[in-house]
């Protein structure tokens, strides 16, 4: 290789010398991929991701909490006030109409995660007051004070039957 | 035969050398007070952090379904486990405190002004370190508070723009704080006292290469430098005892000051507890996060609350040499962002009212307000100081200083 071509040509030299580079470099960064996936969710963690919630031992009104992907969802059986309430109001700081976060009014199912900061939102009569740094929601899950920038996630869940409901699938 | 070993060592090793440019003849400021003991005890608290955590690690258990259980396994069934874990848990907090005062020392004396803006930024990045360490050793224990400190600081991630969602699972190796979590905060806890003492080596090069401040804020003359060796060592030997006598009171007789109650109870992750509070020395951090509105308002508010401090050799634009002692303007504004800090700690501590929230807002500003203010206050003090008589060698001081300048 070292033929005079290649000793008396400074720009090829310089091209091969800046090639080599930026080469080696993506080469690096490609050899840091595995390192940087390795920290992402593993194959048990992912198949954590449905959850079944039987509804008939929820009374009206009631709440029951259930853990879906490590995360707590909030299954909340409504009572007419509380539908009617989360109804006519269109909603706080993200408004959005009742009806599109929820597949039937007296069952209200959302990521109990509050938006802010993820803590788990407390439950009262007008909805959920997250103890942390004070954000509310109303019975819809809606936030109605900050900081809290979203209202609580609606996650994709279905219905089985009357009185199951399978979060995770569609 | 000790100096033949010596001599063997010193052909093939500079350690004499070392040994007199380093200590037995380091040119140290005669009149250093015990303020500036702190940063030999930042040191000595690392060291002891490190001992202690590396015990520590060999009975502790990294797995969410046995790491609980296995710090009541330390503090019942190891031999002077409880000692251990008791050191190392008081050793978190009297490094903040430690660090806390070197850094306040720093600000009143002036120490980060020119020349030793690295030497204060290396600072900086420790205190950076030192908080990501705290925050991760803190998840360990497994309690309530442990996991809801590392759920909601891992959140502020999702600040991020575009990819904060993913950003907040990466980290965490699943959807919310789990095993995988804890796991990979033990590793890199253990990893953490590597990369400080890295970073101490060269916050120590930048030291010895600008030396020690004085509290007059004027570099002295050589016939006013004693070596560091003995003078020094035997100043700060004093002062660890004393430093000891503290610090052993609250590892003896309090060693629960700095646990909180909830974190008694394991960790839950379908249950926040009805308060939860971080760690004291992030309180007034925490009280800027929440007293914005908004989430990444907050976060931002935060990093900057942070990371302000490194502005400061450029916003303290004042000629003035030494400390707040000669400058009254300054010394007011130190004074009033010492007391805004226990305002904010306290503010951190409170469950979210409206009197906290206002009282938050008012001194976050104040927080911002007293930086910002800094460069105009300094000039104006400057200029207050210059048109009264200033005392004739200070006179010469600046001068020359102007002089050397204009060269």
């Amino acid at each position: 290789m070292a033929d005079s071509d290649t000793l008396n040509s400074p720009t090829r030299r310089d091209f091969l010398g800046k090639f080599t580079t930026a080469a080696g470099v993506t080469g690096a960064a490609a050899a840091c991929w595995p390192f940087v996936s390795s920290m992402n969710p593993s194959q048990d963690v992912l198949a954590k991701s449905i959850t079944e919630v039987d509804l008939s031992n929820i009374p009206p009104g009631g709440m029951h909490t259930v853990a879906w992907q490590g995360k707590p969802v909030f299954v909340l059986h409504r009572t007419e006030a509380e539908i009617r309430k989360a109804q006519s109001s269109p909603g706080g700081l993200a408004p959005e109409e009742d009806g599109r976060r929820v597949q039937k009014p007296e069952w209200l199912v959302v990521v109990g995660v509050c938006t802010h900061l993820g803590c788990v939102p407390n439950h009262n009569e007008d909805g959920w007051l997250c103890a942390c740094h004070g954000s509310m929601y109303d019975t819809s899950g809606r936030v109605v004070r900050g900081p809290a920038p979203k209202n609580l996630e609606v996650p994709v869940y279905s219905f089985e039957g009357e009185n199951k409901i399978v979060i995770g699938k569609a | 035969m000790f100096k033949q070993t010596i001599d063997w060592i010193d052909q093939r090793f500079p350690l004499t050398s070392f040994v007199k440019h380093e200590l037995t003849g380091y040119p140290t400021p005669r009149n250093l007070s015990y303020w500036w003991n702190f940063g030999f005890l930042a040191g000595f608290v690392l060291v002891l952090q490190l001992a202690t955590g590396i015990f520590l690690a060999m009975h502790y258990k990294p797995d969410a379904a046995l790491a609980f259980d296995s710090v009541q396994h330390i503090m019942r069934d190891v031999n002077y486990g409880w000692l251990l874990r008791y050191l190392h848990s008081t050793g978190a907090s009297a490094f903040f405190v430690v660090v806390y005062i070197h850094m306040a020392r720093t600000l009143y004396y002036g120490s980060y002004r020119k020349p030793r803006e690295l030497l204060w930024w290396t600072g900086q990045i420790l205190l950076l370190l030192l908080m990501a360490i705290s925050f991760m050793g803190y998840l360990l224990p497994w309690g309530q508070m442990s996991y809801w400190g590392a759920a909601v600081i891992t959140n502020l991630f999702r600040a991020t723009p575009f990819i904060g969602d993913q950003l907040v699972v990466w980290l965490r190796g699943d959807y919310g704080v789990g095993d995988a979590t804890l796991t990979r905060f033990f590793a890199l806890h253990y990893l953490f006292p590597f990369i400080i003492s890295a970073a101490v080596v060269i916050h120590l090069v930048a030291l010895h290469s600008v030396k020690s401040s004085n509290p007059s804020g004027i570099n002295l003359a050589d016939k006013d430098n004693i070596p560091f060796h003995p003078y020094f060592t035997i100043k700060d030997m004093f002062g660890l005892g004393v430093y000891l006598m503290v610090f052993c009171w609250f590892v003896f007789f309090a060693p629960n000051a700095f646990i909180e109650a909830a974190n008694n109870i394991p960790a839950n992750p379908m249950q926040t507890p009805a308060h939860i509070v971080p760690e004291w020395y992030f309180l007034p951090f925490y009280a800027i996060l929440r007293a914005v509105p908004d989430l990444i308002g907050g976060v931002i508010a935060m990093a900057l609350s942070v990371l302000i401090f490194a502005a400061m050799p450029y916003m303290d634009r004042s000629r003035i040499p030494g400390g707040a002692h000669y400058r009254p303007f300054y010394r007011i504004l130190f004074y009033l962002f010492a007391v805004d800090i226990l305002v904010l700690g306290w503010v951190g501590s409170q469950p979210v009212t409206n009197t906290t929230v206002i009282v938050g807002q008012v001194a976050t500003f104040v927080y911002f307000a007293a930086f910002l203010a800094l460069p105009f206050i300094s000039k104006i003090e400057e200029r207050y100081l210059m048109s009264r008589k200033l005392p004739p060698a200070l006179k010469s001081l600046l001068d020359a200083q102007g002089e050397r300048s204009a060269k």
